[in-house]
Parts: structure tokens; C-alpha cells; sequence
């Protein structure tokens, strides 16, 4: 990615996306298909509802008593031979996971998804100090070898076309020239990746939930790819948001319900693994990484977006992330959820996201721990331009707006204006400058106002 | 201060004022058939369900089913590919073609069998064999994840995993792939008692 569209923002980069029509038909057409599988599973479920309350209201708890849970997670995970590290900042995640893998004298690693790891962008870290990570799941293989970061944090290359995939595939891994058919190309990755789980003494995970109360870590995959990579490992290292606590074991029953069915519309994943001790003679360490969550915490208006079990439903189901794509979003994680996490990260680079919305708050809708996305979109844009982090132009047009709309004389006045023009000097109007011809023709105007009508109406006694 | 105590005091000094922990019934109700709607469930996963009534019923399924097998493996002593001890190093399964082993139970909302070490051999073997079968009995299915979980409190373990269907892709343009890194078929075996 060169420095030019790294500072690009969502809308610039939402129309290089648009440019290809026929592609941006695909994605949404597939994503909402995505979202209609998560409904049906979600309607099969008479109890659904109820427990979407409920994750929500345990990770209300989670969040109140968050110190006394890690303590007592980090106490049962060492009880059970679990090696428990803590980082405050990306960089103190890199270091630790650098450190660990120095320690076992090994240049390669396997990894899991972790979303996490992008955030901190481990991947580059541990590359420049000459440790090659090779991603397993098929997406994120694909995203790596193009060397793109993943577009969706379910479906990492879900903006990519199978002809794309087999090039790409031709070109690292020998297939023929052309070769476009899924079942071809997985079998292909499978056998390639098959080779670097067989060689790797290293294997690296994500965390979807960690228990306090028993102190072991669940992963989830339909791949098979974490637990292929720890179970032929001497290491196992598993890294994760402190936000990823829950009280008790048997709150998983909950989450699992709700997970996969809104992520997929699977029942469940494929594999749900609990790793509570390490295999004999393999070393199993857990990271717990903070990096600006704890600051979070303290926002009324901002902490709910720790709640994210990280399934993707908002992605499935936004209007703007389907005509979008995730790449728009410059951040590791996209769509509607990535919006409100990236700004409390750095407000300044990410102060475009939380305006790639409508605000139809269909994210909030289908969220399984309910949590208020598109309340927080609107929250996030006051704070962003009280910052002043908003484009000049979009600032004072927001006055303009704001001065004209308060004033009910100067409101007529240009409305009456308006009407004018858009009948005999469209072109005033109509032209690059204003962003609302975009795309878009404009109707016939009215040849009077509502409100000149309500009045000839009283007027002529009707 | 270390990263540890600093991240903890942040936590502390900014958590959220306390909010009660949720209780919660977990006896929703399910009146439909367990069985019938693990198999249901299994089926629509990718996975095959088959009643059998004796150790011999496996045997004569994976003859016809698998018929190009070389190397199977098993940790139940009544069938012919039993391991009395399985090797250390997980890489040495690499050639394995069908792995049978037993599972705890079943769980009828998602055809998925909970499955912990003891009953694996190697934690290696549900995930390096190119097929994979489980045993269960019939009457070991429970209805949801929380009855799974109620259950699940009574069976210690130090690795435990719920094994629904076979692994999965759908990562190339949403075509779903069966044998993704793992098994490429799930067979359950559902023994009458």
C-alpha cells in the first residue's frame, strides 16, 4: 500500500471501489446473502432475543468488573500451566510475542485469525526482525500473498474475485495458469499450508473468549487451522483484548448461540476449542493486550463498543459497508463497528469513519450483544467536529445549514431561490462542485413551497 | 510499575460502576425429538449421521463408505484399528486417513459432539486425519449449548472441543469447500442402547 492511499479517506476510497459497477453489485448482493443466512438462524431461535439481552447485560458486568476478572483469569490460567503475559501497548504485544518465538530459535511461525494482531500489525513487526508468519486461514492467505490487509474480519478476501485468487495462486504456488474453481483452489492452499503446519514448532491464535472463572481460552474456526497449527506446535501462543473475558464457563453457552449464527448463519462453527492445559511438554502462553481499551472504559457514551464479540454482522448488513468494501475503511477492522473502535484510537487519522454511515441503524438491529453502533456513530461525529477534525468545506456547510435552518424568513428566502434555480439555471446547481448530484438526478421542483400552499389553502377557507 | 500493575490500575480507576451479573434459566423449551434433530442438524453441517447397532455396523460402513483406506486409527478397543498407545509426536499421524473416535455427546440445535482429550489419543488426531468419525450413543444428545454446558461441568478436562461437521471453507467467493485444513468428512455413529 503506497503513502497516498493511506491517508486517503473512506469517501475517496468508496469511489475507487464504485468504479468497477458490476463488482460492487457482487459484494453487496453476497454480503446481504450472508445477512439473510444470519436471520434465518437467528428466527429459528424462539429465545433469540433474550439472549442477545443477555450476553449484552454480561458484558455489562464484564466491563464494571474487569480488574477483579483478569486477576482471577490470571490466577486459574497459571494454575494451570498457562504462562499469562500483559502488555499495556501494541508495541509491548509485538515485543512479548517477538520474545517468545526468539527464545525457540525459529524464523517461521503458523497464525491463526486474530484480529488483534492486525491492530497491532504483528505481522510487519515480526518480519523486519526476520520471523516469517504465515497466515493459515484460506482468506487471510490470499490477503497475505497479495499483500493487502483483509477486507472483513470474517471473510478476510471477500472482495476478491476467484480468477483473482487463481492468479495469485499461479503465481506463489505453481497452479496452473487460469484455474478458478474454488474446490480446486482450496485444495491446493490446503496442501501448501499443509507443509508449513508440519515444519511450524510455533503456532500463534487468536482468543474469542477467555473464562475467569476456570482460566481457560476458546477459539473458534470452521477451518480447522488453529487447532491444526497448536496441536502440531511445541508453543502455543494465544493473544487477546482484555475485553474478551467472560465470568463463567457456562456463559459460553450463550456467546456460541449467538456467534456464529449471526457471523454465517451456522449453527455453530465447525470447531469450538478449549484449551484449558497445555499438551504434554507443549509450553501454552497467553498475551493480554490493553492498547487504549482501558481508557475506554471510562466513556459513558463509547465503553458498549467493547462489548464486540467480533462477528461481523454489522459488515453483512450496512448499506455503506456492502457498496464500500472494507478496504475504505483504512483500518483493521471495517464497517459499522470499525467506525466507533477507530476513532478512540486515534481520532484525528480515523475521523472520516463515523460519517461512512447513513445512520439507519441497521448494525445496532442485528448486533448479538446489542450493542448502540449507530448511536455511537452519531456521538462519535459531535466529537469529531468539535475537534475540528472535519474538512473545512464540510464544516461550513454545516453552519451554512444550521444558520439557514434556524431562521425561518432566510429559510423561505432560499428556498424560494432554490426552486428557481434548479428550474432555469440548473446548471448552478447541477455541476461537480456540489456533492449532491453525485450519482443522483435531482426531481422537478415544486412550483411552490408546503408552506405556500398551507397558506393559499387557509386563505380560501378549506 | 510494570505493564501488568499499570494496565490493571488503569482498569480500575476507569471501569464502569458495577452492574449486576445476569442469572438465567437454561431450560428453554425444545419439545421436538433430540435425536431426530441432531441428525437434521449433522446433515445440513455437512456431516453424515448413521444408526448402527454393533461394533460391526462400523466396521461394515467404513468397508463400504472408505474402501481405499490405508491407515486408520481408533481409541476404542472393540473395533479392529484400535491404538493401544499413541505415539508422542503429533507428526507421525500425518498419513492418517480416518481417525474413529468416541465423543461425549451430541447437541440436537447444532450437530456438534463435544469431544475431550482422553477420548482423542493425541489432541492432533480430530484435526490431522483427512476423515473423521465419532461414536456416540443415541441417548447421549442434549438439546442446546446450555444443557451441553451443564454437562460439560461434570467432565473435567484439559483440552475439550464441540466438532461440528467437517472443516469448512467458503473463503473464495463464498463457494463453501468441505476440507479446509482438516477432515474433509464427519461421521457420527449413533450406537442403540
Amino acid at each position: 500500500m503506497d503513502t497516498k492511499e493511506k491517508t486517503a479517506d473512506h469517501a475517496s476510497r468508496a469511489s475507487a471501489f464504485n468504479r468497477d459497477e458490476q463488482r460492487v453489485n457482487w459484494h453487496d448482493k453476497t454480503l446481504w446473502f450472508v445477512r439473510e443466512k444470519r436471520d434465518k438462524a437467528a428466527w429459528q431461535i424462539p429465545e433469540w432475543e433474550h439472549l442477545r439481552e443477555l450476553a449484552s447485560q454480561i458484558k455489562d458486568n464484564v466491563l464494571s468488573n474487569l480488574h477483579n476478572y483478569l486477576i482471577q483469569f490470571e490466577k486459574q490460567a497459571s494454575s494451570n500451566g498457562i504462562i499469562v503475559h500483559w502488555a499495556a501497548t501494541a508495541q509491548e504485544h509485538n515485543e512479548i510475542v517477538y520474545d517468545i518465538i526468539r527464545k525457540k530459535g525459529v524464523s517461521q511461525i503458523v497464525k491463526s485469525k486474530s484480529m488483534l494482531t492486525e491492530e497491532c500489525h504483528l505481522n510487519e513487526y515480526l518480519l523486519e526482525k526476520g520471523i516469517d508468519v504465515v497466515d493459515t486461514d484460506f482468506g487471510e492467505r490470499i490477503v497475505q500473498l497479495a499483500e493487502e490487509p483483509p477486507s472483513h474480519i470474517v471473510l478476510p478476501c471477500i472482495h476478491k474475485k476467484k480468477e483473482e485468487i487463481g492468479a495469485l495462486f499461479h503465481e506463489h504456488l505453481g497452479t496452473p495458469e487460469g484455474s478458478s474453481d474454488p474446490v480446486f483452489l482450496a485444495a491446493a492452499a490446503r496442501a501448501d499450508l499443509r507443509k508449513h503446519f508440519m515444519k511450524s514448532s510455533v503456532a500463534l491464535t487468536g482468543v474469542n473468549f477467555a473464562v475467569a472463572e476456570t482460566g481457560e481460552i476458546v477459539v473458534c474456526t470452521n477451518e480447522g487451522n488453529a487447532d491444526l497449527g497448536v496441536q502440531l506446535a511445541d508453543t502455543h501462543i494465544a493473544c487477546m483484548g482484555i475485553e474478551k473475558i467472560i465470568p463463567q464457563r457456562k456463559h459460553l453457552g450463550i456467546f456460541l448461540r449467538l456467534l456464529a449464527r449471526s457471523a454465517t448463519g451456522q449453527p455453530i462453527t465447525t470447531y469450538s476449542s478449549h484449551f484449558r492445559k497445555p499438551r504434554a511438554g507443549q509450553e501454552t502462553h497467553v498475551v493480554l493486550v490493553d492498547n487504549g481499551r482501558s481508557e475506554r472504559l471510562k466513556s459513558i457514551d463509547f465503553r458498549n463498543a467493547l462489548k464486540c464479540i467480533r462477528c461481523g454482522a454489522c459488515m453483512n448488513t450496512c448499506p455503506v459497508y456492502r457498496r464500500s468494501g472494507g478496504h475504505s475503511y483504512h483500518y483493521a477492522i471495517a464497517g459499522p463497528i470499525g467506525a466507533i473502535l477507530a476513532p478512540s484510537l486515534d481520532m484525528k487519522k480515523y475521523a472520516d469513519l463515523p460519517f461512512a454511515s447513513t445512520l439507519c441503524g441497521s448494525c445496532s438491529n442485528v448486533c448479538p450483544v446489542k450493542i448502540d453502533i449507530h448511536d455511537q456513530l452519531y456521538r462519535w461525529r459531535q466529537v469529531i467536529v468539535k475537534n475540528g477534525y472535519v474538512n473545512p468545506g464540510k464544516s461550513l456547510g454545516m453552519r451554512t445549514m444550521s444558520t439557514v435552518l434556524s431562521n425561518p424568513s432566510t429559510f423561505r428566502w432560499i428556498g424560494r431561490l432554490g426552486r428557481l434555480f434548479i428550474k432555469h439555471l440548473p446548471f448552478l446547481v447541477n455541476h461537480k462542485l456540489n456533492p449532491w448530484y453525485k450519482k443522483r438526478e435531482m426531481p422537478a421542483p415544486p412550483a411552490q413551497s408546503f408552506h405556500q400552499w398551507y397558506k393559499t389553502m387557509r386563505t380560501n377557507g378549506k | 510499575m510494570g505493564s501488568r500493575e499499570r494496565v490493571l490500575q488503569n482498569i480500575l480507576s476507569q471501569q464502569a460502576p458495577a452492574k449486576f451479573l445476569p442469572t438465567f434459566e437454561t431450560n428453554y423449551s425444545h419439545d421436538s425429538d433430540n435425536f431426530q434433530k441432531f441428525c437434521e442438524a449433522l446433515e445440513s453441517i455437512g456431516g453424515k449421521a448413521v444408526e448402527i447397532v454393533t461394533w460391526k455396523g462400523i466396521t461394515d460402513h467404513v468397508a463400504e463408505q472408505y474402501p481405499s483406506m490405508r491407515r486408520i486409527i481408533s481409541t476404542i478397543s472393540e473395533l479392529p484399528w484400535y491404538v493401544p498407545q499413541f505415539e508422542h509426536d503429533p507428526h507421525s499421524f500425518e498419513n492418517v486417513d480416518l481417525s474413529v473416535l468416541k465423543g461425549h455427546f451430541g447437541v440436537a440445535e447444532n450437530g456438534a459432539v463435544w469431544v475431550t482429550e482422553s477420548l482423542m489419543g493425541h489432541r492432533s488426531t480430530p484435526f490431522i486425519s483427512q476423515h473423521l468419525a465419532l461414536v456416540l450413543n443415541k441417548g447421549d444428545i442434549v438439546s442446546t449449548l446450555h444443557e451441553a454446558y451443564d454437562r460439560i461441568d461434570r467432565i473435567s478436562y484439559d483440552f475439550g472441543i464441540f466438532i461440528a461437521g467437517p472443516s469448512k471453507t467458503a473463503d473464495i467467493e463464498q463457494s463453501l469447500v468441505l476440507g479446509a485444513h482438516g477432515p474433509k468428512s464427519m461421521t457420527v455413529f449413533l450406537v442403540a442402547t
